[in-house]
């Protein structure tokens, strides 16, 4: 299939960036990384400036891949990730618009490419449970009935791609770090350290210049693991908790 | 007392003071429709006149009304504030506007505020200005009692089609308003259940299309049985 | 060169116990001032440098990744073995081993394997006490599934992504040392030469990604985590940037690559669809409990499905040759990955195979689908028909194996409910890497090496849910104690400086090779000399290899090079964001990795696990080992034209050699 591709190129000649046109042709079985693959062989055979995206794992769970394509982070299908989106989805003529995350928290690096680090400090703020290696209790000390552990787990199969904050009109991080307060404070291990954990973790998703949440819902429409908003009510739950009943 | 300033300054905190003033106007605007349905009473405006005037003079009522103002306004102006937060957050836009299923009111909430504004400041200027501070207003005797007619005022307006279509305006805007704002109000105060957030959903759209429908049915009626 | 292993003496099972408790300690005042530069962070690298931080010294973590969360261990699918024994089932510490060392076809070191299943039991602990929300019971206890053809189930798991599960808690922990400062976290960084200085590993020379700037850091001493070079295939189930540069910069330092044609091909990965394809994608092992394996009996069926005039449905039953069960009746389809991938081979070979180009065979769940729906109908007190069997079946096997489905689905296009999956072999994971002694330590003091990255404790097979084991195992529990073996020696060392003579030799020449590459200004890209260089080493070191085979594979190989050292081109320059130039110093240390893996294919002359010589096979075809001439480790120093084999000896002393039987 022959398709039209409009990509967003910044830096180096494009300075502050535009839009760029390009012809490639597709066939159907390829991802959607595959077919940049083959525009990048392309533009290196013209001696061009190739297209620089983040990609690794290219099976869906590294959360490397970072473009928004037609206006949907990781596009058109729910729950897939760019990496798993294939050209089936596409046809012969169709025009592709990709451009980079945008939040002023994920500034953009090099065309597509943007910087996500502000979601690392808001996990060393205190995403974790503080446990130095060695620490650790016999594994079947706790028992964890089921469907809190299930519930755990659905919040920690964030890849943190940061489609969320791309996602929403308000460049919030919310879903992401709802995710985490979530995952850790559902367990009984996690459970100690829980409010105290909404409090560092909203105080530094707020320093990182993240949006507000106004419960839009476009998070959870587009995050690649379906993760919920009740993960944000919950992290609410914890945050007004925290701050009124202690000391 | 630092806690207080840092919780009410943090993202959470300032989604809160939308929230809890949010869910307050919400409750008055049942309140306040529930009075006004004396409007169609076929009394000649009697029971309107008697509610306004035990309104006008209660003072538990004057003070929640003054506590109505203060919410009105901070949900105002926390809005706004909010409104140019996000969109310095949110840096520049995409060129193209995706497709998902997303409500539009829930993207538009800072628009249909605005509207809502300018709703509620025409709205004042009709009546509340105009009974607090004008003395023009005409008045009627009930019982040998002098009080304020007020039904004579709202139906002078209400006879005028442009006023009845600002209003109908400013009641679309309300109604896009709480589609998103009632459950959203839960949403942020920690408030999601797998059981009982569609019900709450579904109480939202009904509130959302009801009270508005409601308000609605007012100049419509007095516009057309003048 | 003498190889000294190290290994303590002792009893098997007291070895590390008394080794542990006798070893050299670093004074907490001394911690304080001795640095260690981690390269890495998937699960041996985040673990032992959160590890370290928390035990006081001061770390350096590196990582070319935006994120140390990014790693491909996060990627592991089924699970993560221990000897808890939870299950009643008989397992303990020493099956394990047992286990390990079998699958492994005795070609580890049995000290380390012991160690590696003593600790494993430790590493739930851990990973439990950090969040990791493994699978549980309706009681709330930890659930366990058996995996990859063993007897016991000792295999404990996240749905399927227990890899992601792991990482996440080892990131975390990191997370926490970053905050606390004794981590100091370098991300978007990539290793580009290793420093010595009098002989020991001092630092590393480390270009920031971003802005291509080349780093001298110094540190006490260095680790490295920087996991496997599958990707010499080109296509394999590993990342796109997972290399072999930092291991190979050090193996240019003088260390020592061991064991480096053994690679392990998985047997489930969804097949190679057509030249565009950059990568392969694993489907899990556990699909073999309920899937069987099947090819068409005559060659005319399978070409009228590989030209697309036939489906699999429309082969009878009778016309299906269900392969693996009629060579190993014992094992059926649950036999090792090694076993599985050669038959898969042959069949193709036969000209069997069911996909446009020849090379897949069938995943069949229509069996496994009506036996549960059976089931679930008797349980359920239905009479039910066949529709309704089928749509009772489906919905276990959708509860099983919903999220595998769904991913091959989106893949390929077509619904494995209703047709049969198809899948092929593919590149997995390496068994070989940097040579190391029982510390941990490469043969260059102070130069460690971790998790996939080392010669490993899987000897020339892995078995499912291992390598998670591993790198943990590795990161969390050996290193912290095993270096201070090195580093109280160290105590009297001041901190290393990053101007010396050495350091600023190390960056020069990262430099000047960097611009020599720019220099070519030819005319192919990188990933096209990578796609070759894959396609020859798949092809003469892949699944089945032969001397004659191999010894062409050399002389491709470095034709090849020349080829690539002067017609390369990279568009950009150095002082800059440039993935192309990243690519292209990774291929060009894939070339000589790839060059020294059919050296040592050709090496050894018999067939063990992932390692299977044409030439050694019993009269059946199975492979053929040869414990009187090759029960060592082969140890390669790099040379550019006659790189040098040196052996370490595999002494057992507590298991029996047996040839691995799956009949």
């Amino acid at each position: 299939m022959k398709l039209t591709l409009k990509i967003w190129r910044e830096g180096g000649v494009y300075a502050n960036g535009k839009l760029e046109t390009y012809q490639v042709e597709a066939s159907e079985h390829m991802s959607f990384l595959e077919m940049l693959d083959v525009l990048n062989q392309q533009l290196i055979e013209e001696k061009k400036d190739p297209v620089a995206f983040d990609h690794d794992c290219r099976e869906g769970i590294c959360g490397s891949c970072s473009m928004v394509i037609d206006g949907r982070p990781h596009g058109p299908q729910t729950g897939t990730t760019t990496c798993q989106l294939h050209m089936r989805h596409y046809k012969n003529g169709d025009t592709i618009v990709v451009e980079p995350y945008r939040a002023k928290a994920f500034p953009v690096i090099k065309d597509l490419v943007v910087d996500r680090s502000a979601f690392d400090r808001v996990i060393q703020s205190g995403g974790y449970i503080s446990v130095n290696t060695g620490q650790a209790p016999d594994g079947n000390a706790i028992p964890i009935e089921g469907d809190t552990a299930a519930k755990s787990f659905d919040a920690a199969t964030c890849i943190g791609c940061g489609a969320c904050v791309a996602a929403c009109p308000n460049g919030s991080a919310m879903l992401f770090t709802s995710a985490k307060v979530s995952h850790l404070g559902l367990l009984p291990q996690g459970k100690v350290e829980h409010e105290r954990r909404s409090q560092k973790m909203v105080a530094q998703m707020d320093k990182e210049g993240f949006g507000m949440c106004s419960n839009v819902g476009a998070c959870e429409a587009e995050c690649p693991k379906e993760i919920s908003l009740e993960n944000i009510a919950r992290m609410n739950r914890s945050y007004i908790g925290s701050v009124f009943s202690s000391e | 007392m630092k806690w207080i300033l840092q919780f009410f300054t943090s993202s959470i905190g300032q989604k809160i003071i939308m929230s809890l003033t949010g869910l307050f106007l919400i409750l008055f605007l049942t309140v306040h429709l529930i009075g006004n349905i004396s409007l169609l009473f076929q009394d000649g405006g009697a029971s309107f006149n008697a509610y306004t005037e035990f309104m006008g003079h209660n003072p538990v009522i004057q003070t929640v009304s003054k506590g109505n103002f203060l919410f009105i306004f901070l949900h105002a102006i926390q809005g706004i504030l909010l409104y140019f937060k996000n969109k310095s957050a949110k840096g520049s836009k995409y060129a193209v506007s995706p497709k998902n299923n997303v409500s539009w009111a829930s993207k538009n909430m800072a628009l249909l505020g605005t509207l809502i504004l300018a709703f509620i400041l025409m709205h004042l200027g009709h009546f509340w200005l105009r009974f607090k501070f004008f003395s023009d207003m005409p008045s009627i005797a009930y019982d040998g009692v002098e009080i304020l007619n007020a039904y004579e005022s709202v139906s002078i307006i209400f006879s005028n089609p442009i006023w009845v279509i600002c209003y109908l305006i400013g009641l679309v805007a309300l109604s896009f308003h709480l589609w998103h704002g009632f459950a959203s109000a839960f949403q942020t105060l920690g408030i999601n259940h797998k059981k009982y957030t569609p019900i709450l959903k579904g109480l939202g759209y009904g509130y959302a299309t009801l009270i508005p429908l409601g308000f609605a049915i007012i100049p419509l009626y007095m516009y057309f049985t003048n | 060169m003498k190889l000294d292993n190290k290994v303590p003496p002792g009893e098997l099972a007291e070895k590390w116990v008394k080794y542990k408790s006798t070893m050299n300690l670093v004074a907490p005042n001394n911690k304080r001032r001795i640095e260690i530069i981690v390269v890495g962070t998937g699960l041996a690298g985040a673990s032992a440098a959160a590890t370290l931080g928390e035990l006081g010294y001061k770390v350096k973590c590196f990582t070319f990744h935006d994120s140390p969360r990014r790693a491909h261990s996060i990627a592991a699918q089924g699970g993560i073995n221990a000897a808890k024994n939870y299950q009643n089932d008989g397992d303990s510490v020493y099956r394990l081993f047992y286990d390990t060392i079998k699958g492994g076809d005795y070609r580890s070191r049995e000290a380390n394997v012991h160690r590696l299943a003593e600790a494993s039991t430790d590493i739930i602990d851990q990973c439990v006490a950090q969040g990791v929300p493994f699978a549980r019971e309706y009681g709330g206890l930890l659930a366990n599934r058996s995996f990859g053809g063993v007897q016991v189930s000792r295999t404990f798991y996240a749905r399927g992504q227990t890899g992601q599960q792991l990482l996440i808690g080892a990131y975390q922990s990191l997370a926490r040392q970053i905050a606390k400062g004794t981590v100091t976290m370098y991300n978007r960084h990539e290793m580009l030469d290793l420093v010595k200085v009098d002989g020991k590993a001092r630092g590393i020379i480390a270009r920031n990604l971003l802005t291509g700037e080349l780093e001298r850091h110094a540190a006490h001493c260095v680790v490295l985590a920087t996991g496997g070079y599958g990707n010499v295939y080109y296509l394999s189930t590993n990342a796109m940037g997972s290399n072999v540069s930092a291991a190979w910069r050090a193996v240019r330092r003088g260390a020592l690559m061991a064991n480096p044609c053994m690679c392990q091909i998985h047997p489930t990965c969804i097949p190679v669809s057509g030249d565009y394809q950059s990568k392969l994608t694993l489907m899990s092992e556990s699909l073999r409990n309920d899937g069987r394996v099947w090819v068409p009996k005559s060659v005319e069926d399978a070409k009228a499905i590989q030209e697309g005039r036939k489906t699999g449905l429309d082969i009878a039953e009778d016309d299906r040759d269900y392969y693996l069960e009629r060579r190993y009746p014992a094992f059926g389809n649950l036999v090792p990955r090694d076993v599985a991938s050669r038959a898969a081979k042959v069949a193709c070979d036969e000209g069997k195979g069911v996909s446009p180009t020849g090379l897949a065979v069938f995943l069949d769940f229509t069996s496994a689908i009506q036996r549960y729906g059976q089931q679930e109908a008797n349980s359920q007190g239905i009479s039910a028909n066949a529709a309704k069997i089928t749509e009772l079946g489906t919905a276990v096997i959708e509860k099983k194996y919903g999220n595998l489905f769904q991913m091959y689905e989106k893949i390929t296009g077509e619904n494995p409910y209703v047709m049969p999956m198809k899948i092929y072999p593919a590149i997995h994971y390496v068994m070989g890497g940097l040579w190391v002694d029982y510390n941990l330590e490469t043969n260059v003091p102070g130069l460690f090496a971790l998790g996939e990255a080392n010669f490993s404790d899987h000897g020339a097979n892995r078995l499912g849910a291992s390598a998670l084991m591993q790198g943990l195992a590795d990161g969390y529990f050996v290193i912290p104690y095993t270096i201070g073996q090195f580093l109280s020696g160290e105590i009297r060392t001041p901190e290393i400086s990053n101007e010396t003579a050495e350091f600023m030799e190390a960056e020069e020449a990262t430099r000047n090779r960097l611009q020599s590459l720019l220099d070519i200004k030819g005319n192919q890209s990188v990933e096209s000399f990578h796609k070759r260089l894959g396609k020859i080493i798949w092809e003469y070191c892949g699944m089945s290899r032969n001397a004659e085979g191999l010894k062409k594979a050399r002389g491709l190989v470095r034709d090849l090079k020349k080829e690539f050292y002067s017609d390369l081109f990279i568009p950009g320059t150095m002082n800059e964001f440039n993935p192309e130039l990243e690519k292209a110093a990774r291929v060009a240390d894939f070339m000589e990795l790839g060059e020294l893996m059919t050296l040592d294919a050709l090496e050894r002359n018999e067939s063990c696990g992932g390692h299977f010589r044409e030439e050694f096979t019993t009269p059946e075809g199975e492979a053929k080992r040869d414990d009187d001439r090759y029960a060592f480790v082969s140890a390669w120093e790099w040379d550019d034209d006659n790189p040098v084999l040196h052996k370490e000896e595999l002494i057992f002393e507590n298991v029996e050699l047996k040839t691995r039987s799956y009949k």
